[in-house]
């Protein structure tokens, strides 16, 4: 479970400078350095982005009494509700870690012959 | 195998990031705008207000800035360059996305950002000479060292807040439509100015009223495009003594008109419920002994709002109003002496000319007997996602040539048609004007300043200190023969051109007339005895005769009473026409639902309310009523529009001759008369109605039905005000109506020390994530005004000072 701590730290840290996307290159760096399984690797991602987002998503929304989500909800989704901005966001966040963490999983199985355990 | 999984899910993780890095038609690029990091979420604003200092190193000396609780600012700038750097600087704060769209909309320059769907409308404004005009009042306001001033430090203040920008800081509507601002120059500040020109001084019948020409004859055309009003109550009072000798005015020509061809002029009809209120009443009608100027000026209503509030203080000024994003100084305001205000003249500013080319080179074209080489204009369209496109226009000395029958979008072969002889192609130095009216003391200087005005040309009212009231419909007006460009004109004759100008000094103007009060609501600037030619028609007389009628009854005025007046809902064209019209009605053709109709009619007291059904009754069915009468004589098409005769004269008509043959319906072979006609639109009008809100009842209430948008500049609805409840109405004082309204209402009581009122519909902010991006559109929509706190000093102490922001 560390993984997640560690996409986590890395993917905040890396977002305060980068473009957003840098958050899938260490979702993958991470799940290829160490992940015990495919849909572990894709949980590590999936978490570890989606935490950050979601807990910086909700530190502004609360900060500033939502001042805006329903707006942004209802241009991004036609629908007025106040959880739908932040949910997409947690929602989409996590799917590109998890699948950049997947990939890292992936790609490293190519490099070793070496049986993953499943219960690591 | 391994390989397998690993390419294909490397693949959708790359696939996945650049689907979401990037926008896809309409819907934005969804990663970017949805990360907390650099998204739409680093939009949302605190409401903390913690007093700060920003070094930018754009000021001399340093700026303090004052916020109010409802986020204006008040600048305390030690020389005149330094306050226009801090207006410069806290505008781009609140509204620079608004300052760059409004001018790259000026400049024919929305496809860069939204794709070939803007590729019409830019066309369309670079074909007008927009770039044209704009390259030319820029040399204008360069030339003289004060504007120069201005102009220059308010870029400086612009750019100095661009310059600290990254991406996450970018103004929502960037995020949103994928882009970057770029740096801020002077001729954006021009292309501001013929953004507004655009607005309010295009209008043109020219090309209608020469089909109507054509169809009509000369005979009925004049029957029923007479050159003044039936009802009407000018801006100079009738009978005012002109105190000038006038310069020679050109002869009407023998009739040259020429051949009119049928051509799909795709021409923006100029809004009639774009106008405006003012006026001012003398120190005899007021409760205080000193005059009290009110002003509303009417625009279509945009989010974010129009207007900008600010006070600028230096040693050569203390003013405060309302700016413009995109220009500096104050452009409707006040100082401590005096008080000023605007509204549209609508001056016959825009004419076309039919030009004769050579042969199909296009390189000399006939006027005054002789070719004349035509020069050529390059304009280069960025489009987004697309390879540019560039369009060659063709200009004359008359202007450039727009559009021409059968030319079709990007067509090869340059079109050959009329030229745009407009206004907005002049050199003039607008901003001088307003600099000057920021520091004016009395009446001679406000004078001074309407000199140098070009357009668009406003009604400015002026009230001051010393106790002197006065209006001028006033900007460069065309020296004409009378009616010259209420048609077509013909470009090869020079007695068909614009002959010089009235004299600056002989502009309409009226100072404390005997009645008490100076008043203007886009009416006729002046009964026919005024010399020269401005128009042949002006707004509807409603709104100024049922101001004029209010302002001299008028006594003891208080601020509050022409607040009350801004907000009038009398419907004048209601209290004119019904009592002509509702005994004129067959009540025995009509079913039970459209007699109760008939019977809200009848009891009704013309108020455009927000919880009346009559207002919504009488709009439709007038509207319907006009198409009754006019659709079988002006059958407008694709290739030859027309125009209706005026709400005025056909109201006149129906008056004095009630039997005139324009009321029969000539496609139907029963003669119709007017009581006809007015009893099959009312049955129309009340069973469409129905149609619309099921049987009367709430849905019909004039509120509900109007439902009032004030819409986002990007056409997004998320972000606009939708339904807000408002009375008044095209026509009325309180001028509200679907899309268009009082941009911005202000009162302003003169004295010792003025104290002064106004709101706008909207908020200081342009940023939908801000709190004050729509705080003051309850007090707007319920018809008061928020107190405008005028400061002496930075060290001022009010209980509504929020914040000190010092600038160095």
């Amino acid at each position: 479970m560390y993984q997640i701590v560690l996409i986590a730290f890395l993917s905040l840290f890396a977002q305060f400078f980068l473009p957003w996307w840098t958050l899938a290159i260490v979702a993958f760096a991470v799940c290829y350095w160490r992940s015990p399984g495919a849909g572990w690797a894709f949980w590590y991602g999936f978490v570890g982005v989606a935490i950050i987002w979601l807990m910086y998503a909700m530190l502004i929304q609360l900060r500033t009494d939502g001042v805006f989500v329903g707006r942004m909800s209802e241009l991004l989704f036609k629908a007025n509700m106040s959880f739908l901005p932040a949910l997409a966001t947690t929602v989409i966040g996590g799917l590109v870690g998890g699948l950049a963490g997947l990939s890292g999983f992936y790609v490293r199985q190519t490099t070793t012959t070496q049986i993953v355990p499943r219960n690591s | 195998m391994h390989y397998t999984k690993a390419i294909v899910f490397t693949g959708l993780t790359v696939l996945l990031v650049f689907a979401l890095n990037r926008p896809w038609g309409t819907v934005p690029a969804f990663a970017p705008l949805l990360s907390p990091f650099v998204g739409f979420w680093q939009n949302a604003e605190t409401d903390e207000a913690a007093d700060e200092e920003l070094n930018l190193g754009g000021t001399a000396e340093p700026v303090t800035v004052i916020f109010d609780d409802l986020a204006i600012p008040h600048v305390f700038a030690q020389n005149d360059r330094d306050a226009y750097f801090a207006q410069g600087y806290l505008t781009a704060r609140d509204r620079l996305w608004q300052m760059e769209f409004q001018t790259h909309a000026a400049a024919g320059r929305v496809s860069e950002i939204v794709g070939d769907r803007a590729l019409e409308l830019d066309r369309y404004n670079r074909r007008l000479g927009m770039g044209f005009g704009a390259e030319k009042s820029v040399k204008a306001m360069m030339a003289d060292p004060r504007s120069r001033e201005s102009v220059e430090a308010y870029t400086a203040g612009v750019n100095a807040y661009i310059k600290q920008l990254k991406p996450a800081d970018y103004p929502l509507e960037y995020k949103l439509l994928g882009y970057a601002p770029e740096a801020w120059e002077p001729l954006k500040c021009a292309y501001f100015l013929k953004y507004m020109s655009g607005v309010l001084a295009l209008g043109a019948d020219d090309l209608n009223m020469s089909n109507v020409l054509a169809k009509l004859g000369s005979a009925a055309t004049k029957e029923l495009f007479p050159d003044y009003p039936f009802h009407e109550d000018p801006i100079v009072p009738g009978g005012t003594k002109w105190d000038f000798t006038p310069v020679k005015i050109p002869k009407v020509p023998a009739e040259s008109r020429p051949a009119v061809e049928p051509i799909t002029m795709n021409w923006p009809e100029h809004d009639p419920a774009i106008g405006s209120n003012n006026w001012a009443v003398s120190a005899q009608k007021s409760a205080s002994g000193y005059p009290i100027l009110a002003n509303d000026p009417h625009l279509t209503l945009s989010l974010p709002s129009i207007w900008y509030q600010m006070q600028l203080v230096t040693p050569t000024m203390n003013v405060y109003g309302a700016t413009m994003p995109g220009a500096p100084g104050v452009i409707i305001g006040f100082n401590k002496k005096v008080a000023w205000g605007v509204t549209n003249v609508g001056a016959d500013v825009l004419d076309f000319y039919r030009i004769k080319f050579k042969d199909n080179t296009h390189r000399e074209y006939w006027h005054d007997n002789q070719w004349k080489p035509v020069t050529r204009r390059i304009e280069n369209i960025k489009v987004k996602g697309k390879p540019n496109v560039v369009d060659t226009v063709l200009y004359t000395h008359h202007g450039p040539v727009m559009y021409m029958a059968g030319q079709q979008p990007f067509a090869k072969n340059v079109p050959v048609g009329y030229a745009a002889r407009w206004i907005g192609h002049e050199e003039s130095n607008d901003f001088l004007t307003y600099y000057l009216l920021d520091r004016a003391n009395n009446h001679a200087d406000y004078r001074k300043a309407l000199s140098y005005y070009g357009a668009p040309a406003q009604n400015f009212v002026f009230a001051d200190a010393r106790k002197d009231i006065a209006i001028s419909p006033n900007g460069k007006f065309p020296l004409k023969w009378k009616n010259q460009g209420k048609f077509l004109l013909d470009g090869t004759n020079s007695a068909d051109d614009w002959q010089g100008w009235i004299p600056a000094e002989q502009n309409p103007h009226v100072k404390n007339p005997a009645r008490g009060f100076v008043s203007s609501a886009n009416q006729s600037s002046t009964d026919p005895t005024y010399p020269y030619y401005i128009n042949w028609q002006f707004a509807p007389a409603e709104r100024g005769v049922r101001i004029n009628e209010r302002l001299t009854t008028m006594q003891n005025a208080t601020p509050d009473s022409l607040r009350m007046l801004q907000n009038d809902n009398l419907n004048m064209r209601a209290r004119w026409s019904l009592p002509v019209f509702l005994p004129a009605v067959q009540t025995q053709k009509l079913t039970a639902v459209q007699k109760k109709a008939l019977g809200v009619l009848k009891t009704w007291r013309y108020n455009n309310d927000v919880a009346e059904i009559g207002p919504t009754i009488y709009t439709e069915w007038m509207r319907q009523y006009m198409n009754g009468v006019w659709q079988d004589d002006f059958p407008g098409t694709d290739s030859t529009t027309l125009r209706y005769p005026s709400f005025d004269r056909t109201l006149e008509l129906a008056e004095k001759e009630p039997s005139a043959h324009w009321f029969d319906n000539v496609n139907t072979s029963p003669r119709e008369t007017l009581s006809d006609v007015l009893t099959q639109t009312l049955q129309s009008a009340v069973d469409s109605l129905i149609r619309q809100h099921g049987p009367v009842g709430n849905a019909w209430n004039w509120g509900a039905h109007k439902a009032t948008k004030i819409g986002h500049l990007a056409r997004l609805d998320a972000l606009s005000a939708l339904n807000v409840q408002t009375g008044g109405g095209n026509g009325v004082v309180n001028a509200t109506t679907e899309r268009t309204g009082p941009s911005w209402r202000m009162v302003v009581a003169l004295g010792p020390q003025p104290t002064a009122y106004g709101v706008y519909p909207g908020g200081q902010s342009g940023n939908p994530g801000s709190r004050h991006y729509l705080n003051m559109l309850e007090t707007w929509r319920t018809g008061n005004l928020n107190e405008l706190l005028f400061l002496q000093s930075p060290q001022d102490k009010n209980a509504r000072i929020r914040q000190k922001v010092v600038i160095d």
